[in-house]
Formats: C-alpha cells, structure tokens, sequence
C-alpha cells in the first residue's frame, strides 16, 4: 500500500502520522509539499493535524482553497482513499470533500485528552479492522472539533452510515452534534476524523487502539 | 470602489464566543443583554468602477472564501 502525506504550512502533526504510517505499512510514505502540484499515484492520501495557515479565516478554509486541493478532489472522485485527521478533517469539510462544518469547541477551550470513541461502521475500507459498536480509545488535541451539519444533512449521513466514529460514553470533549467524531463522503472513500489514532499505534504510546484503522488500509489492493 | 462584507453564524447554530461575551458584559455591570451573537468584518479595496459589477465578484467571493454558507450568513455593501 503506497500512502502520500500533503503538508500545507502550519501542519505539525505530519511527524506523527508519517511514523505512525512508515512502522505499520512498511513503506515511508511519499511527501507531498503543497506547491509540488502533483501528487504521486498512491492508494491512500492523509492530511495530517496542526494549523494550516495558522487557522487564519476559519480553521482550513485556507487550505482547502489551496489547487493542490483541486488534485486530492480528482483522486477521490476516483476512488483514492482520503484521510484527513484534525486539521486535514477540517481542510476537507471546507473543501467540501466532506459535508458539515467544525467549530470552536463548545467549551472554547483547547482540549488534549483522551476520549473513548464508538466505532459506528465498521464496514468501510478505514475501519473493517474494528467491529461494529467497539469502544476504542483515542487521544484528541484541538480548538474546533464541534462537528455541525444542518438537520437535514445530519438525517443523510446517520442514514447513510456516513458517520464512522462517535464520541462514547460521555466523553464529547467539543459539543459535537450527535457526538459525531469522524465521517465519511458518501462514497466511503474520504474520512476525516477529530481525534488522532496515529498517536496510539504501540505500547510505548500507552496502547494500540489505532493501528487497527492503519493496518486495515495496508491490505488496500494496490 | 470598497466592500465592507459582514459575515455572521446563522440562526441556530450555537455561538459560544457570543454567549461568553455575552458573560462577560453581564460581569462588567452591562444588564439586561438578552443575547450576543459575533461575526467577522472584512474591508476590501475593489479594482471595478461599476456598482453591479462589483457587488457580483464579491458575492462570489463570500461564495467561494469568506463565509462557509454551511453555518454563515453574510452580507454586502458597496462604497465609491
């Protein structure tokens, strides 16, 4: 499985997810710097955490209007998968790869911990190394996680098992709407999720929930 | 020409920021605000000389960068 990690300026978390993917696929993923203009042929794209352009506007409105955004879109429309975690989850809701918004958490503060996350479709290429309901743990770290979608939009993707994670057992730690943590397009093809399971992959971390989401995609048929 | 655009969360969506404001003059002695809600003010400089003109490339502008239709409103006003 060949895995490219775009790096807009301002993302931090790209250390992280490029261990995270190098020690469970095997293969050091490509970089992709965001004036490259091309992103090589891979089976899987993330877009990692941090403030992409300073979270100026709205958290990555930037980005999303970045052209290297206008590649990623053409990938997906043609079945690549798309990750995006915290601020990628972000730069894909605005880039309308992924529907509803993120804002200020409720709390208006930063929050760093870690939640408990309830796998709600584990039938997708992201999450089949999970099962149905599991309780995973998950660290979180960010400003505006509080997931939002208009009554109708929420009603599409609880009905078409768009939503893949939810915050469990009261650990919302944003205001999300419906605890919503992580979702899909339509297509199951583009995640984004809030929380960070590239920092929970082995025991020197404090577990391994994560790894089920990396491993699940290393057997992605090339 | 100059656009002054103000964008602002639409009814229903929560506004945390407005509500601690909201707080915070309550704290200062300001009683009796029923509610805040904050939005974000943008002043652009316009190259166009025509009205019409230039009121269409600022909507497409809060379109497509300065208001996130999903949860924003917005609104225009165009000065010579």
């Amino acid at each position: 499985m060949k895995a490219a990690v775009v790096l807009f300026p301002g993302l931090n978390r790209d250390r992280d997810m490029i261990a995270a993917l190098t020690k469970i696929t095997g293969e050091t993923p490509a970089l992709v710097w965001h004036k490259d203009g091309d992103i090589p042929n891979v089976d899987l794209i993330v877009i990692p955490g941090g403030f992409s352009y300073g979270d100026y506007l709205r958290a990555g409105a930037i980005a999303a209007r970045s052209p290297l955004m206008q590649v990623i879109r053409e990938r997906a429309a043609a079945g690549v998968r798309v990750l995006g975690v915290c601020n990628g989850f972000q730069i894909l809701t605005e880039a309308q790869l992924l529907p509803g918004v993120l804002m200020r958490n409720a709390s208006l503060r930063f929050v760093c911990r870690e939640v408990k996350l309830e796998v709600v479709n584990a039938a997708t290429d992201f999450t089949r190394g999970y099962t149905q309901g599991q309780i995973i743990r998950c660290p979180v770290a960010h400003h505006d996680g509080n997931y939002f979608a208009d009554a109708e939009t929420l009603a599409t993707i609880e009905g078409n098992g768009q939503v893949a994670f939810r915050y469990a057992q009261g650990t919302n730690p944003n205001g999300a709407i419906n605890d919503i943590a992580g979702i899909l397009n339509t297509k199951k093809n583009v995640l984004g999720l809030m929380p960070h399971p590239e920092n929970l992959i082995e025991a020197a971390h404090g577990g391994s929930d994560g790894r089920a989401l990396f491993e699940a995609l290393t057997t992605l048929a090339a | 020409m100059k656009a002054r655009v103000t964008v602002t969360l639409k009814a229903g969506v929560l506004d945390p920021q407005g509500q601690a404001i909201q707080g915070s003059l309550k704290s200062l002695g300001f009683e009796g605000v029923a509610a805040v809600r904050q939005g974000k003010v943008f002043d652009l400089a316009l190259p166009e000389s025509d009205l019409s003109q230039a009121e269409a490339n600022v909507r497409a502008m809060c379109e497509k960068l300065l208001a996130n239709t999903v949860i924003e409103n917005y609104t225009i006003e165009i000065t010579p």
